[in-house]
């Protein structure tokens, strides 16, 4: 297993946000996570990213223990992440972007990444803007932005955080290709989203989440037809 | 993309100092061999402006370092100011060490307690850092004014032999036909161009490295730079220590040239910290070029509007906040946006080769 997660639980007071999950990956295994808002799905990135430290449960990545390994240590062990509100380094050219965590999450000098980092931004249709920075990209570049720098620090768990929200048919679809790409390659997935309709064409097992509990596991199509499943997404896919 | 084709595959590489740089390098070797020269034809008083110039420059490179790149937004940087300062008397009156020799070992004693000064304020973020540094500069200023040997609470003078022993005055006397105390001057200028040309060159050859690229990912978003593997708190205590160096050294040296030191003036956080954000801020904070330009405006300011008394800092005041609501990003965000211009060239451009 890559990632294992055992009765993981986080509260901030009386809110409880993540209650006694459990959760297993395979290598290059990719998994989609639903649930409403508030339903602790950015927490449990927050935990496995190492933004936040459980109140209890145990993470194991790659048959290595988490606890006590802070964000950096993460990025370097093989966790990657994006964030739903794509969080560029404005001041810095894009290929700078890529190249903080080619260098610092991979361990690389400069002169060494520039060639994974340039084969990443072509991958991800961003080569043209390399040179200009991150802050006058759109938002369809952000997040590509967020992805490609997340691959320059060479992940074998790549954490995605809403990425084809806002994003249009078009771009979502371009999106979806380039994510079915990255898992091709071996990179195991998990992928929180709202469109389910992109995250249906990628994952092979879907977990819901209610109130930071996992109400339901299993295939895509079996877990949606489940009546519980059914009434607390009859809002969202609308 | 169809693999059939056989597309060539792109080779990509990176590149630094790119354009500008050339000429811009020229200039900068000119001015600075200008700058060298100086005293063979300037008169003193031009000399003891740019004394204070220039240590006012370097001090505030420190702290954009600090506060610009690191968000460690310090108010108590006169801590390791009146710190050196403290120390080269100390080392020289009492211990009798050469002045020269006295400036690295300054450095080298701020370094020293920077590291525990760090492990107290490093547990406070924001705002309550920036207090918790002001309330440990109060804390040396407080500690130095019970040292009887140094003058306890009104401080001490170095002695004329002290200030004559900087190795090369005797020397500067006799090459360029000037009494002692010009020859004094003129020594303190050598030293504060060496120390703001040093602290400017390990700036930008900082930022420049790998510490350098985390540096900008730090200023921009610090919980992302984590995530990509930004080790963020041994940077930021290294910057921490670093910048107490220099500006151990540039406190020495000020207090050299100053001849005379005391608690209340050495820890002054208006002299050592105020003016220094002020500096930083109008000129762009998270830039080399801006603290030069803040540098010339305030050293400007200083110099004609100084006798105004009071208004001389109301009108600090009123363009420092002038300059935070119009131009957030300083006089140099300004110029560099609308002429697209860098002095000090950091940016790592992706090259493709073979080029389309």
């Amino acid at each position: 297993m890559l990632l294992e997660i055992a009765g993981l639980r986080k509260s901030f007071g009386a809110i409880v946000v993540a209650d006694d999950l459990d959760l297993t990956i395979a290598h290059s295994e990719a998994v989609g996570i639903i649930g409403p808002n508030g339903a602790g799905k950015t927490t449990l990135f927050n935990l496995i990213a190492g933004g936040l430290s459980p109140s209890a449960g145990r993470m194991r990545f790659d048959g290595r223990d988490l606890a006590g390994l802070p964000p950096q240590g993460r990025c370097r062990a093989g966790i990657g992440r994006t964030h739903q509100i794509p969080q560029p380094f404005e001041n810095l050219t894009v290929f700078e972007n890529l190249l903080v965590g080619a260098v610092h999450g991979r361990r690389k000098s400069e002169r060494e990444a520039a060639q994974a980092c340039g084969e990443i931004l072509a991958q991800l249709g961003l080569l043209k803007r390399a040179n200009v920075l991150a802050g006058s990209l759109t938002l369809l570049e952000r997040k590509r932005l967020e992805m490609a720098r997340a691959l320059a620090s060479a992940p074998r768990l790549l954490l995605l955080d809403e990425i084809a929200g806002g994003l249009t048919e078009g771009e979502c679809a371009e999106l979806v290709a380039t994510i079915g790409e990255i898992r091709k390659s071996g990179v195991a997935i998990l992928w929180i989203e709202h469109v389910v309709h992109a995250l249906f064409a990628v994952i092979d097992r879907l977990v819901v989440l209610n109130f930071g509990r996992k109400i339901a596991e299993g295939p895509p199509k079996e877990v949606m037809q489940r009546p519980d499943v059914h009434q607390i997404y009859i809002g969202i896919e609308a | 993309m169809d693999p059939g084709t056989a597309k060539p595959k792109q080779i990509f590489r990176i590149a630094t100092a790119h354009g500008v740089s050339r000429p811009a390098a020229a200039i900068a070797c000119i001015v600075l061999l200008g700058l060298v020269l100086l005293p063979t034809f300037a008169g003193r008083n031009l000399i003891q402006d740019l004394i204070f110039l220039f240590y006012m420059l370097a001090l505030a490179q420190c702290w954009n370092l600090l506060a610009g790149y690191a968000g460690l937004i310090s108010v108590g940087q006169q801590a390791f100011v009146g710190l050196g300062g403290y120390v080269l008397f100390a080392l020289t009156l009492v211990a009798g060490l050469n002045p020269l020799l006295a400036i690295p070992v300054a450095g080298i004693v701020s370094a020293a307690l920077a590291l525990p000064t760090a492990l107290i304020v490093f547990r406070l973020r924001g705002a309550y850092f920036a207090i918790g540094t002001w309330v440990v500069a109060e804390v040396y200023r407080l500690g130095f004014a019970q040292v009887k040997a140094l003058g306890g609470g009104t401080g001490t003078s170095l002695t004329p032999s002290v200030t004559a022993s900087v190795p090369g005055i005797e020397w500067i006397k006799t090459l360029l036909d000037v009494r002692t105390p010009a020859a004094r001057d003129i020594a303190s200028y050598w030293l504060a161009l060496a120390l703001v040309v040093g602290t400017l060159a390990f700036v930008y050859f900082l930022l420049r490295s790998r510490q350098g690229l985390a540096l900008g990912a730090i200023r921009d978003r610090e919980a992302a730079a984590a995530s990509l593997g930004v080790d963020i708190t041994s940077i930021k205590l290294a910057v921490y220590v670093a910048t107490a160096t220099m500006t151990g050294m540039i406190g020495a040296l000020i207090y050299l040239q100053k001849a005379r030191i005391s608690p209340d003036a050495a820890f002054s956080v208006l002299d050592w910290t105020a003016y220094v954000i002020f500096i930083t801020v109008i000129g762009g904070i998270g830039t080399i070029e801006g603290p030069i330009i803040g540098a010339v405006v305030f050293y400007l300011m200083q110099r004609y509007l100084a006798d105004f008394g009071a208004w001389y800092l109301i009108l600090l005041g009123t363009l420092g906040i002038l300059v935070m609501l119009l131009a957030p990003r300083g006089l140099w965000g300004l110029l560099s946006r609308r002429y697209d211009l860098t002095l000090f060239p950091t940016r790592r451009r992706l090259e493709t080769e073979p080029d389309e």
